[in-house]
């Protein structure tokens, strides 16, 4: 890792290349915890055909659940969007990184947290409060503290932008961040969440980890990504802000959707659910944002994957987030909730929206950056593979799941529901095990674009990946 | 500088403030809710295994929250507020896997069974995929003083030695079987029967006397008994007897098997062997008709051929014992 320090006499080359190095870093960390992440994924849908396989305590299921989760979430999604966020804050501003050393530390402390969090884990130190809030607190510090660093990176960066706007990107991004400083210290702080209050707490924590955090982020790379790849501009920046402030007041408020049913106050609940289907309003507005800047390109859609990638992240944003408002109705909740089919869901949202949308960012801009440009046949391999795998795992749990809960409320023995999901998980480890193999070609495609000897990218893009001269 | 600060800091105090209001004040005043009437902390032991419970993930596939719908009852009465005083780190769990465990220590009281299903969960149910536990007992050539060895059916059993739980199992299992919903005062009906509690009532309901229902017989069989009288009502030698060939389901007056069905049983030395293990009663959460279904397959099953009964011979017993 080099040590080197943002001067500000510093050389625009040696700013690119930093600029250049840290996003590699991010990249290919993050692609090394996403294997890992996904090959438990694989072992755990192994165990449900298989519950005596692999026993022992280091790989009892119950461990290694909240290892998959933690890993996917603060490993690979976290990292990559933060060093996509960083690519996109020093381009789109038209400057340097505000300092790469900031950069390497944030890098640094987000993979002690992950490697520490993974160990404690395993090792049985659970703090018990799903869902991705199992770390013991003093590892969610280190996490917090890598945030910080971001968030200052991040600011610093946009404050030295040679822009007169800031890019509505950066909005998203550097929000992102700063939100989610504020729920990792709600979340860790412990004077005040005992039993029941402990409940709301984790049900806004839930919610507000996924929904301030990854869905920015990710939808930060749409706005640059998107017109970059179509050389034209987002199609409504006003729709694109409009969405920036509901998302930012109606996504706090739905997290006890995930509590519905419980002891938990009714008025807490009720308002979770008018605010769940209120998240139409971003969801639907950012998807049309997007889908209307890429009308009538279908044709240059179907020649770049990069493209193909964020187009299936848009349509995942948009069936995973409406869903969600869905599964938030009591009446259909009654049915699915504590199903497969949430699982179904979260792999919608977190790997059909936020997993493709870090995808298309990369191949988007990676090659930009390093001037490398992965092989068509890997490219090929892993959209297809991915897109296959996910979908049959999605539908999958959907199904079974809604199964699952139609046995329940036929008040079938509760052993049938479990009978009657064999086949679904059956079918659920095939799609993980495609997702797995196109992981292991993205990663052949990382190191493609990154380490490795890519293939040169074409001089026409080339011109869009100099270095962009302040105005 | 001014428009960073702008949608920077301002988004961030609009989201400090949604924080507060949404996730930290329902937290502060949520963490006041008092226990209810005769709910109580757990015992150090239980509280050991409490920790045993959540390190060891159980509530990834296990919830811990009875919700107020149809197919909740057979996990209790709705959880209520006062019930998660002393819980903390929640474990309301997201995901039912695995059956709600807020009342299995009413449910399944069985200790030996807790430590058989622990060892290996498909030595007692043998479609589940629970992962077994066999790190948290010890095989020993001889079990030390105060500790009963597990009886753990042979298929499932280690070739040589003793299956004894750790302190961990023994904690694990204290604290399992200390999980019951304590009664609430303001509701008359028994736990795990809103609807069931209901019944006994209309029993004479035509639905509820037109004779023995088959499906119905197995469904509640394989819901209610066969955890321990296994599928093939053969039971598991040595921990649970067996209903095939059972002189009280054979015996052509029903009063004993009604009896205990309806009130459990204890102590008593079935075909030469006691048992250790208590059956529960089942008169509070099953109705009549439930009650006579079951007793009706468990006549009519495995070469049983006790003489069938009514629900009304049901009620007629449950009054009696009033």
């Amino acid at each position: 890792m080099p040590q080197v320090t943002a001067l500000p006499s510093a050389p625009p080359e040696r700013d690119e290349r930093m600029l250049v190095a840290v996003f590699c870093a991010y990249t290919a960390t993050a692609t090394l915890w996403l294997l890992f992440a996904t090959a438990i994924g694989v072992l755990l849908a192994y165990k449900f055909g298989a519950p005596d396989f692999a026993p022992g305590a280091w790989l009892t299921f119950g461990r290694l659940r909240p290892i998959h989760t933690n890993a996917t979430f603060y490993g690979w999604a976290s990292l990559a969007l933060v060093g996509l966020a960083y690519y996109v804050a020093a381009r789109s501003c038209r400057t340097r990184l505000y300092s790469a050393k900031l950069a390497w530390i944030g890098l640094a402390l987000f993979n002690i947290a992950a490697v520490a969090g993974t160990i404690a884990l395993d090792l049985g130190f659970n703090d018990g409060n799903l869902e991705y809030r199992e770390w013991p607190w003093p590892i969610r510090l280190i996490f917090l503290a890598a945030l910080l660093v971001t968030a200052w990176n991040l600011i610093g960066t946009v404050a030295r932008r040679t822009t007169h706007d800031i890019y509505l990107s950066n909005w998203y991004t550097v929000g992102g961040v700063l939100w989610t400083c504020i729920i990792a210290i709600v979340a860790i702080l412990p004077w005040y969440q005992h039993g029941l209050g402990q409940v709301s707490v984790s049900g806004f924590y839930m919610h507000n980890a996924v929904g301030m955090w990854f869905t920015p982020l990710a939808l930060g790379i749409f706005y640059y990504a998107l017109p970059k790849l179509l050389s034209r501009p987002i199609y409504s920046y006003a729709l694109g802000v409009f969405a920036f402030w509901t998302n930012l007041v109606f996504y706090p408020i739905i997290g006890s959707h995930h509590f519905l049913f419980t002891p938990l106050p009714w008025w807490l609940q009720t308002t979770a659910i008018v605010f769940s289907v209120a998240m139409l309003v971003p969801v639907w507005g950012g998807s049309a944002n997007f889908l209307l800047t890429m009308r009538g390109r279908m044709r240059t859609m179907a020649h770049s994957y990069a493209l193909m990638f964020i187009f299936v992240g848009v349509v995942g944003y948009l069936v995973g987030s409406t869903q969600g408002t869905f599964e938030a109705f009591r009446s259909l909740q009654e049915v699915w909730h504590l199903t497969n089919f949430t699982v179904g869901h979260s792999h919608l949202t977190m790997y059909g929206f936020v997993t493709f949308a870090i995808w298309g960012g990369v191949y988007a801009l990676l090659p930009l950056a390093t001037h490398k440009e992965p092989s068509q046949v890997g490219l090929t391999l892993h959209f297809w593979m991915a897109v296959v795998g996910s979908f049959i795992y999605v539908i999958s749990l959907s199904v079974g799941g809604t199964i699952q809960g139609l046995d329940w409320l036929h008040g079938a023995p509760f052993i049938q529901s479990v009978i009657d999901m064999q086949s679904y998980w059956v079918w659920r480890g095939v799609g993980g095990s495609l997702m797995l193999l196109s992981h292991v070609v993205f990663a052949w495609n990382v190191w493609r674009m990154t380490y490795g000897s890519g293939a040169p990218i074409e001089p026409d893009r080339r011109a869009a990946a100099a270095p962009e001269s302040p105005e | 500088m001014n428009k960073l600060v702008l949608i920077a800091g301002g988004s961030t105090l609009v989201y400090a403030v949604l924080a507060l209001v949404m996730g930290v004040l329902p937290g502060i005043e949520l963490s006041k809710t008092p226990p209810g009437p005769g709910v109580e902390p757990l015992t150090s032991l239980q509280a050991r295994g409490r920790e045993v419970y959540v390190s060891s993930g159980c509530s990834y596939c296990h919830t811990q929250q009875v919700r107020p719908l149809t197919q909740d009852k057979i996990f209790g009465r709705p959880s209520a507020p006062g019930d998660f005083a002393y819980q903390t780190p929640e474990l309301l769990g997201s995901e039912r896997t695995g059956p709600d465990l807020t009342s299995i220590g009413e449910r399944q009281p069985s200790q030996l069974w807790q430590y058989i299903h622990l060892y290996n969960p498909r030595a007692v149910v043998p479609q589940s995929i629970m992962p077994p536990f066999a790190w948290l007992f010890e095989v020993v050539d001889q079990a030390p003083p105060g500790v009963t060895p597990v009886p753990v059916p042979k298929s499932y059993a280690p070739a040589h030695g003793l299956v004894v739980p750790s302190p961990d199992a023994q904690a694990l299992v204290a604290y399992l079987l200390a999980l019951k919903q304590v009664k609430l005062p303001d509701s008359s009906a028994p736990p795990a029967a809103a609807g069931a509690a209901a019944a006994p009532a209309s029993a004479a309901s035509p639905a509820a006397s037109s004779g023995y229902d088959a499906a119905k017989g197995q469904a509640l069989f394989t819901a209610t008994c066969s955890a321990c009288h296994q599928a093939s009502g053969e039971g598991l030698p040595g921990a649970f007897p067996p209903l095939k060939g059972n002189a009280a389901v054979n015996d052509s007056d029903p009063t004993k098997h009604i009896h205990v069905v309806l009130h459990g049983l204890q102590g008593e030395a079935l075909g030469g062997v006691v048992y250790a293990s208590p059956m529960p009663p089942f008169g509070a959460t099953l109705s009549d008709a439930d009650v006579a279904n079951i007793i009706d397959y468990e006549r009519s099953s495995w070469g049983n051929h006790g003489a069938p009964i009514s629900a009304e011979q049901v009620a007629a017993q449950r009054a009696k014992s009033q």
